[in-house]
C-alpha cells in the first residue's frame, strides 16, 4: 500500500546561504584562497560564468545576487570534481552549492520543463519518470530468484536492500535489479526490499536545489524504515548511497550502510568461485562521481571486474578522481534540452569517445544514470562501433553459473 | 483586478483505476486524487493576470482530499487567498457541484474574473464555468487560451480545431472556462510550499444551502469494451522493428 | 409518445460539420421526430439530410451567449426529449451554458446514446477514455455532448425549414475575430506519413528520433496536445480536438496514451501503430498495431529497420 508523501514541517533547522558562514562549515568557506582548481577542472568550466571560486568571492562580497541571477548554477552536474581537487577541503558539491543553487532556482523566471516533471513527479509518484508508484515493485515477477517484500512479510531481514528509482522503473535499470538479485542470492545473503513504499532518495533533486522535496522524502523514508528490523541498508542507488551517508544522519538514521558494488566486493573469495563463465572481452571501467570522488570506491569495483574469468581491464585517459562525469547527476539527468540549447557538448558524449579511444568491448559502470547516458552516447558518438555498457553487476551476474 | 479561481481534485489517472464492487464507482482504495489539470491552467492564468495588472488572486475550492496540499501550492505560486468551502454533502456530481461553488462564490464577490478549467476528467452532467455564469448570471466563453485585460472588458482568445482561434471582448465581470494558460503552469520549490504551510491560514466557509437532486443515473462504470485491439508485436526492439517493416512493405507503405 | 430529438447544428468556414451529420444519424436512431437547430444562414438547412425539419434562426452571433439564449428559448418553447450537442471547443461551451440556463444536464463525452424504454442512456468516455460510464438523464429536457465519430455522416433528404425568432439578451460577449495559426513549413493533413508525439517522448530533445523516423518513412512529425503546449512543436502540427483532422496511410504514435482528445483526430487513418510503455494504454484500442514498449528505443530501431529495407 504506498502512502503519499504528505508535505510536512520542515524536520530541523538546515544550513541556509543567510546562516552559511557563521557554521563551522561556513568559516571553512571563508578559507578559499581563490587558486581557481576548481574552475579548471569543472566539466563544464569553460562555460560557467560563476565557478565555484567567484561564487565564493561574490558570497563574501555581498554580491550573491548577481550570481543567482545569472542561472550560471543550472550548469553544475554536481559530479564532485572540484570539490575532490579543493586544497583547502571546502565542501563545495556536498554543501555549498545546492545552497546557492536552491537560491537560484526561488529567483528562476521558468524552471526547464523537464525540471520541473521530475520534480513534480517525485513528490507525487515518488520517482522521477512519473511511473505509478504501485508498479515499483513489478520488475520483481521476472527477476528469476525469490525476493522478499517487507511489507507483505514484515519478519526482521539481515541486509534491506534499497533498490532506488531507475533500477526499479527504467528497463536497464531493472537488468541491474536482476543481476543484484541473483548476486544475493548466490551468496545466500538474506535481504528484503521495501517494494512500493520505497521513495526515491531524491539526492539528485537535494543537489539541483530541492532541499524542501528531499526533506520531505527523507521524513517519508525514515518513517518507513522505521517500521521494519533489519541489520543494514544496501542500496544499488549510488545518489542515494549519499543520501543515507552524509544528510539521513541529521533525522536519525544510523544504520550501517552500503552501496552494492563495495559490498560485492567484501564477498570477493566467496564470489570468485562462483564466476564461471568466461567473459572474454576488455573492459573499461569509467569511475562514477559518487562512489568514485565522493566516497573513495576506486580498487571495490576493479577487484570485481578482475574476479571474472577472461577479462582485461583497460584504464581510460581520466580515470579514478579524473574521472569525468556523465552528466547525469544533480539534475543534469533532467536538463540535456537545456544543455543542449545552450550548444553545450554532452559529458556523456565527451566520456564514451575516451571509453571508444580505449578500444575495450565494454565500457563498465555502476551507477544507474549512466548505462541509459552512455548507451545514447554511443549511438550519437560511437561510429557504428559494438561497444556496450553493462553495470558491474550484471558483468557478475552474467559470469555466475547458471 | 480581482480574480477567483475555482479549482477541484480529481482522480489521479497515472494510477489504475479500479471499479467499485458496486459496478458504478471508483474503488477509493488505491484512488489518488490530482489538481484537474485544466484548472491548474486557470491558476496559472489568474497569476499571470495579477503579475501584468496587479490585484489578488483567491483560490476557491471544496473540500477533499489533498485539498490543503493543493492550497499551499497556490498561494506559493502567488494566491493571495484560499477559501475552502466545507461540510458539502457526499456524492455531488459536476452540476451539483458547481451550483454549490456558485453559491460561495456569490459570497466572495465583487471580483473581476472567475476562472476555472473549461472541463475536467470527471464530468459527467456539465461544465462548472457555465454553471457556475449561469447562476452568478455573468458573461461566459469556455475553451480559453488567452486572457487580456485593462479595462471594462477583456479580449480572450477561444481555441477552435485546426489550430484557428476566435477573439471575443467579454463585458467584466465574467467567467471563463480555461482550456490551457499562456504559459505552462509554473514550478514553485516545495520549501517555499513548506513555507506557506507554516505561515498562511486556509478560510473556510460552509456550504450553502442544500445540493440539487442530480440528474443523472450512472448506471454502470467498466473498462472499455474494445471491439478491436491492436495486435501487438513483441519482442526485442530490433525484432519488432523488424517485423513492423514487412508489414509496413506488404502493404506498399514502404 | 413518439420522443423529439434535436441536433444542435454547427457550421465552420461556411458550411455544416461533419458532426453535426454524424449526430443526425445517432439521433434518428433514438426514434420520434428528428429536428436540427441552425443558428445560421438558412441556405446550409439543405445540407442537413435525414433531419425532419430545422429551425433556422439567422444572425445569432457566433458566441457561446447568443447560441444558448437561442437554444434556450427554442427548448422552453417547443420541449424536446434531449438535444444533442457536437462534443467539439466550437460547441461545448455554448450546449453547457443552454443546459446551466435550462437546468437540464448537459452529458459529455458520449460515444454512444440507446433509448432504454423512453430513457436515454449515454455511453460516455471518462477519465481520458480509461472507464466508460454509461449515464441515464433522469430528467428531460437533457442535453448530449456528442462526441465526433459516433457515427457515419446522415443520409437522405433535405428537410423541411421552418424559420423560429428568438431574442438575444444584449451582448456581454462580442466576437472579434479568427486568428489563423501561422503557415507551417507543413501541411500534415496532406500527408501520407505522419510520425506522432506525446509525453512519452519526454524531452524536446528526442523530438530528433521522431524526425529520424519521420525522415526514414518519407513523412511528417505531429504530435499531441501536450508536445505543441511545451512548444516542442508548433501549433500546426497539433492532431486532435483543438488541431487538425489527418487521413494519412500511415500513423505511427510515439508515447501518446490514446484520449479521446487526440484519437479524435484520427478517425480517418488507414494504418495505425501505436508504441507506448503501458499495455493497458487506450491508445491499443485503437491502433491496428502495437508494441509495448519505449518510444525512445523503438523509434531508432524502426529508423534502422527501415533504411535497410529500402
Amino acid at each position: 500500500m504506498s502512502e503519499s508523501a504528505v508535505l510536512t514541517e520542515p524536520s530541523q533547522c538546515e544550513l541556509t546561504l543567510d546562516n552559511l558562514l557563521e557554521s563551522a562549515e561556513g568559516q571553512k568557506v571563508l578559507t578559499c584562497m581563490q587558486c581557481g582548481t576548481c574552475a579548471g577542472t569543472c566539466p563544464y568550466g569553460d562555460v560557467t560564468e560563476y565557478p565555484p571560486r567567484r561564487i565564493i568571492g561574490m558570497l563574501k562580497a555581498g554580491e550573491l545576487d548577481t550570481v543567482l541571477r545569472s542561472g550560471s548554477l543550472l550548469n553544475c552536474v554536481a559530479c564532485y570534481a572540484c570539490m575532490a581537487k579543493c586544497p583547502r577541503g571546502i565542501q563545495l558539491t556536498e554543501v555549498l552549492l545546492p545552497l546557492v543553487k536552491e537560491r537560484t532556482f526561488a529567483q528562476l523566471p521558468e524552471v526547464p520543463a523537464e525540471l520541473q516533471k521530475a520534480l513534480q513527479n517525485t513528490l507525487r509518484y515518488g520517482n522521477p519518470m512519473g511511473e505509478s508508484p504501485r508498479k515499483r515493485a513489478d520488475w520483481v515477477k521476472t527477476a528469476g530468484v525469490p525476493i522478499r517484500i517487507l511489507h507483505q512479510d514484515p519478519r526482521p531481514t539481515d541486509v534491506l536492500w534499497f533498490v532506488e528509482c531507475y533500477t526499479s522503473y527504467h528497463p536497464r535499470g531493472q537488468d541491474n535489479s536482476r543481476a543484484t538479485a541473483k548476486l544475493l542470492h548466490a551468496l545466500g545473503i538474506d535481504f528484503a526490499i521495501l517494494g512500493n513504499e520505497e521513495k526515491c532518495a531524491t539526492e539528485c533533486a537535494r543537489l539541483v536545489g530541492e532541499a524542501g522535496l528531499f526533506d520531505t522524502l527523507m521524513d517519508y523514508n525514515m518513517k518507513v524504515f522505521g517500521k521494519y528490523q533489519f541489520k543494514r541498508i544496501l542500496t544499488s542507488g549510488a545518489h542515494a548511497y549519499d543520501a543515507f551517508k552524509y544528510r539521513y544522519g541529521s533525522i536519525g538514521f544510523d544504520y550501517p550502510l552500503e552501496h552494492t558494488t563495495p559490498f560485492f566486493a567484501q564477498y570477493h573469495k566467496q564470489l570468485k568461485p562462483k564466476l564461471m563463465k568466461k567473459l572474454d572481452c576488455t573492459i573499461t571501467y569509467h569511475d562514477s562521481c559518487c562512489l568514485g570522488r565522493h566516497n573513495d570506491f576506486y580498487d571495490e569495483p576493479r577487484l570485481l571486474l578482475q574476479a571474472i574469468p577472461g577479462v582485461k581491464l583497460v584504464e581510460m585517459e581520466h580515470n579514478r578522481v579524473n574521472s569525468i562525469c556523465c552528466g547525469g547527476g544533480g539534475g543534469g539527468m533532467w536538463l540535456d534540452t537545456y544543455y543542449k540549447a545552450k550548444g553545450y557538448e554532452r559529458l556523456s558524449e565527451r566520456r564514451v569517445k575516451e571509453a571508444l579511444a580505449t578500444g575495450a568491448d565494454v565500457l563498465a559502470v555502476s551507477c544507474p544514470y549512466e548505462v541509459s547516458r552512455f548507451e545514447d552516447a554511443i549511438k550519437t558518438v560511437g561510429g557504428g562501433s559494438k561497444m556496450i555498457v553493462r553495470d558491474v553487476v550484471e558483468l557478475l551476474a552474467e559470469s555466475l553459473e547458471a | 483586478m480581482n480574480i477567483l479561481v475555482l479549482l477541484k481534485m480529481v482522480p489521479d489517472v497515472v494510477e489504475e483505476l479500479e471499479v467499485a464492487g458496486d459496478g458504478k464507482s471508483l474503488d477509493a482504495s488505491f484512488l489518488r486524487t490530482i489538481i484537474n489539470e485544466r484548472d491548474d491552467h486557470a491558476l496559472e492564468q489568474a497569476i499571470l493576470l495579477k503579475e501584468r495588472h496587479g490585484g489578488k488572486v483567491t483560490v476557491v475550492a471544496l473540500d477533499a482530499p489533498d485539498i490543503d496540499d493543493t492550497f499551499f501550492t497556490a498561494i506559493a505560486k502567488g494566491a493571495d487567498r484560499a477559501v475552502k468551502i466545507t461540510d458539502a454533502p457526499e456524492g455531488l456530481t459536476t452540476q451539483s457541484a458547481a451550483r454549490l461553488c456558485a453559491e460561495a462564490i456569490a459570497g466572495l464577490l465583487p471580483a473581476d474574473l472567475i476562472l476555472t478549467g473549461v472541463q475536467a476528467l470527471d464530468d459527467l452532467d456539465g461544465l462548472s464555468a457555465a454553471l457556475i455564469a449561469q447562476q452568478l448570471n455573468f458573461p461566459y466563453v469556455g475553451v480559453v487560451t488567452a486572457v487580456s485585460a485593462g479595462g471594462p472588458t477583456a479580449t480572450v482568445l477561444k481555441e477552435f480545431a485546426g489550430g484557428v482561434r476566435g477573439e471575443f471582448a467579454v463585458t467584466l465581470p465574467a467567467v471563463l472556462g480555461v482550456q490551457a494558460a499562456e504559459k505552462p503552469p509554473r514550478y514553485v520549490p516545495i520549501a517555499k510550499v513548506r513555507a506557506v504551510m507554516k505561515t498562511s491560514k486556509i478560510e473556510t466557509v460552509s456550504a450553502p444551502g442544500e445540493a440539487a437532486a442530480a440528474q443523472i443515473d450512472v448506471r454502470q462504470l467498466a473498462k472499455p469494451v474494445v471491439s478491436s485491439h491492436a495486435e501487438m508485436l513483441d519482442g526485442s526492439p530490433e525484432e519488432v522493428a523488424g517485423k513492423l517493416v514487412e508489414l509496413l512493405a506488404q502493404r506498399g507503405l514502404l | 409518445m413518439p420522443s423529439n430529438i434535436w441536433v444542435l447544428a454547427e457550421t465552420w468556414r461556411g458550411q455544416v460539420t461533419e458532426t453535426t451529420l454524424e449526430l443526425l444519424t445517432l439521433g434518428r436512431e433514438l426514434g420520434g421526430k428528428l429536428e436540427v437547430v441552425l443558428l445560421g444562414n438558412k441556405s446550409l438547412a439543405a445540407s442537413l439530410v435525414g433531419a425532419d425539419n430545422v429551425l433556422c434562426a439567422e444572425n445569432v452571433a457566433p458566441t457561446p451567449e447568443a447560441v444558448a439564449a437561442a437554444l434556450t428559448q427554442l427548448v422552453k418553447e417547443r420541449q424536446p426529449q434531449a438535444v444533442l450537442v457536437p462534443w467539439t471547443n466550437l460547441s461545448m461551451d455554448a450546449g453547457a451554458l443552454a443546459a446551466a440556463q435550462l437546468n437540464a444536464p448537459f452529458i459529455g463525452g458520449c460515444k454512444d446514446i440507446k433509448a432504454d424504454a423512453g430513457t436515454l442512456v449515454a455511453q460516455c468516455v471518462v477519465y481520458g477514455g480509461k472507464l466508460e460510464a454509461a449515464v441515464a438523464a433522469t430528467t428531460t429536457p437533457a442535453l448530449f455532448g456528442v462526441l465526433p465519430g459516433a457515427r457515419a455522416a446522415s443520409s437522405g433528404n433535405a428537410p423541411a425549414v421552418t424559420d423560429v425568432t428568438v431574442t438575444l439578451p444584449e451582448a456581454k460577449v462580442k466576437f472579434t475575430k479568427y486568428l489563423e495559426p501561422e503557415a507551417g513549413d507543413v501541411d500534415i493533413t496532406q500527408q501520407n506519413v505522419l510520425v506522432a508525439v506525446g509525453r512519452g517522448i519526454q524531452t524536446k530533445d528526442n523530438m530528433e528520433l521522431a524526425n529520424d523516423l519521420a525522415a526514414a518513412l518519407g513523412g511528417a512529425v505531429c504530435g499531441s496536445r501536450p508536445v505543441i503546449d511545451q512548444g516542442w512543436l508548433p501549433l500546426s502540427r497539433q492532431v486532435g480536438k483543438s488541431g487538425m483532422q489527418v487521413k494519412p496511410k500511415l500513423y505511427v504514435m510515439l508515447g501518446i496514451s490514446g484520449a479521446p482528445e487526440h484519437v479524435e483526430g484520427i478517425k480517418g487513418a488507414q494504418l495505425i501503430v501505436a508504441v507506448n510503455t503501458d499495455a493497458a494504454a487506450p491508445v491499443f484500442n485503437v491502433a491496428h498495431y502495437g508494441i509495448v514498449g519505449d518510444a525512445l528505443e523503438i523509434a531508432p530501431a524502426l529508423t534502422d529497420a527501415v533504411k535497410a529495407k529500402k
